[in-house]
């Protein structure tokens, strides 16, 4: 039987297009402070260190190396995991791992992305399989083009649905001092006036390109309980691999091949006991790159059934006020520091459980959350975070 | 992307050679940039001082790795300095600068805690020893990378 592990410190940086005032290292080191200073921890500490992004991103190589110092890892064990997208989530399953297995009280799991080093795009590109992707690649934005369009047509949504997901998205950045676009956008129609990226999606449907790092403390049970009487509790954790490049590199929009969505989300459910995800969970925090797909993924966790996630939105459920909020922080379409990202959904997700999120707390008591994750190489990563056990 | 695909003679398989080529940009930091400026402007080398340890970092850092202290106090560091170890390269690479033979050393200022790794210059390789003094030699243009020190010699 594992041991019971939970959240006792969070920390973010505030994210950003460009940050040039510092270095990769540097910046991670601010949500390394700012999560000790949270758990009231020291960085002596600490007896591990987890650290995830995709370095082909940055074009910075064993960055995991080069930022020892900055995140208090100098003669601690601690691996660098890279599972594209999910980066962030795999990070935060392997310090639950290894903590749950009893080898540490105390350990340190970090996302990062400082996407001003690099070109994302093209090395989302780079890294489709050579037979047959080379040359038919056209990095994420067009993923996720092909999967909006496949959404509009099956489901019967309109743009007007995709806006009003960009609104919600953006109503909870503005209310979230980390959050990278405050747009403070008004109305439907300013989204549809703005230009198209990657048809259909507009340069609105999209997330932008963020500077970023998020870090968790982890703690045994023993530990959480002497350290905080606010513990978030790790439930369960599930991990889904499918490989990509069968019908486009983040899986196949046209419903032939298996969503990992539903799988990682059907056997998470069954063994937590979970019969109306709805009724039983109370908040998620979703790995949306962009609004269509948020209203796709509502359907792929079981939120509501098939062809129905835009009805979700119509009705306000989803909102911040609602009845099952969903990516109150403003989600990824505000903020990406993609190595950081699916970090961030856990950090946010176990502040509602906490009451800790500010201005953005969902108006609805949170004792159950999920946090999601969705990866290029076509993994999902689902994170279920409690109160209570 | 690929470049080029060949057909194996004495195979049934193809190989695509391709080359990836990815545009980059980094930042050298609020203290990295500190550091290359001071020897720009001033032809002076600074470290930072750990104020729980005292160890002086030399280059200058922002975290004490053992203390795990932020930095702030800045040292100026001589520009001489103890040869701990070196290397002389005899084979050219396409990421080497210079022609072969390269000699490389790690060189500990007066008055840092730490080494410094750098180009030697102005000495026949078989010279070299360990625990000779160095100096740093500075770039007649000095633009605010490393190499604004050209190399370390024997000190006079």
């Amino acid at each position: 039987m594992a041991n019971r592990v939970a959240i006792v410190g969070v920390g973010q940086t505030y994210h950003r297009s460009t940050r040039r005032d510092v270095n990769q290292q540097e910046m991670v080191g601010e949500a390394v402070r700012a999560a000790l200073a949270d758990a009231q921890l020291s960085a002596k500490d600490i007896e591990a260190v987890f650290t995830s992004n995709m370095e082909t991103f940055e074009g910075i190589y064993l960055p995991d190396h080069l930022m020892v110092d900055e995140v208090a890892a100098f003669g601690k064990p601690g691996l660098k995991v890279c599972t594209g997208g999910t980066s962030g989530a795999s990070v935060v399953a392997e310090g639950f791992h290894f903590v749950a297995a009893g080898l540490f009280d105390l350990a340190l799991v970090i996302g990062f992305e400082k996407q001003d080093t690099g070109d994302t795009t093209a090395a989302i590109t780079a890294s489709v399989t050579p037979v047959w992707g080379k040359g038919v690649a056209t990095g994420a934005i067009g993923e996720f083009a092909k999967q909006a369009l496949t959404y509009m047509q099956r489901s019967g949504a309109k743009e007007e649905h995709a806006c009003m997901v960009r609104l919600k998205a953006d109503r909870g950045a503005c209310r979230n001092p980390y959050a990278h676009l405050r747009l403070g956008l008004k109305s439907v129609e300013e989204i549809m006036k703005s230009g198209y990226l990657v048809w259909p999606l507009r340069l609105l449907d999209f997330c932008p390109q963020s500077c970023g790092a998020c870090a968790l403390v982890f703690a045994s049970e023993e530990k959480a309980r002497k350290m905080t009487n606010k513990p978030v509790w790790i439930a369960d954790l599930i991990t889904v691999h499918q490989e990509p490049f069968r019908a486009g590199s983040f899986g196949d929009p046209t419903g032939l091949e298996t969503y990992t969505q539903e799988v990682a989300a059907e056997k998470l459910y069954k063994r937590n006991g979970i019969t109306n995800p709805r009724r039983d969970i109370c908040m998620a925090e979703i790995y949306e790159p962009s609004n269509w797909e948020e209203m796709s993924l509502y359907e792929h966790f079981h939120f509501c059934e098939k062809n129905e996630g835009w009805k979700l939105v119509e009705k306000g459920i989803t909102e911040i006020e609602g009845e099952f909020p969903v990516n109150p922080s403003g989600g990824v379409i505000a903020t990406n520091p993609i190595g950081a990202t699916p970090t961030i959904r856990v950090a946010e997700a176990a502040l509602q459980i906490r009451g800790d999120a500010g201005e953005h707390q969902v108006t609805r008591d949170v004792h159950t959350a999920v946090a999601t994750a969705l990866g290029g190489p076509n993994w999902t990563v689902m994170t279920l975070l409690k109160r209570s056990l | 992307m690929t470049d080029r695909v060949e057909k194996l003679r004495d195979l049934d398989v193809f190989i695509y050679h391709g080359k990836v080529d990815i545009p980059d940009t980094y930042s050298a930091g609020t203290v990295g940039s500190r550091f290359l400026i001071e020897i720009r402007d001033n032809k002076r080398i600074m470290g930072t001082r750990c104020p729980a340890c005292k160890r002086v970092y030399v280059p200058a850092r922002s975290v004490c790795k053992d203390c795990f202290g932020r930095m702030d106090e800045w040292v100026e560091v001589g520009d001489k300095g103890t040869l701990l170890t070196y290397t002389v390269v005899h084979v050219p690479t396409s990421v080497q600068l210079k022609e072969p033979p390269v000699a490389y050393g790690i060189v500990q200022l007066d008055g840092a805690d730490t080494g410094l790794v750098h180009l030697l210059g102005e000495v026949d390789p078989d010279q070299l020893q360990v625990g000779m003094k160095m100096q740093a030699v500075f770039a007649e243009e000095r633009v605010g990378s490393i190499l604004d020190i050209k190399y370390f010699k024997p000190a006079a």
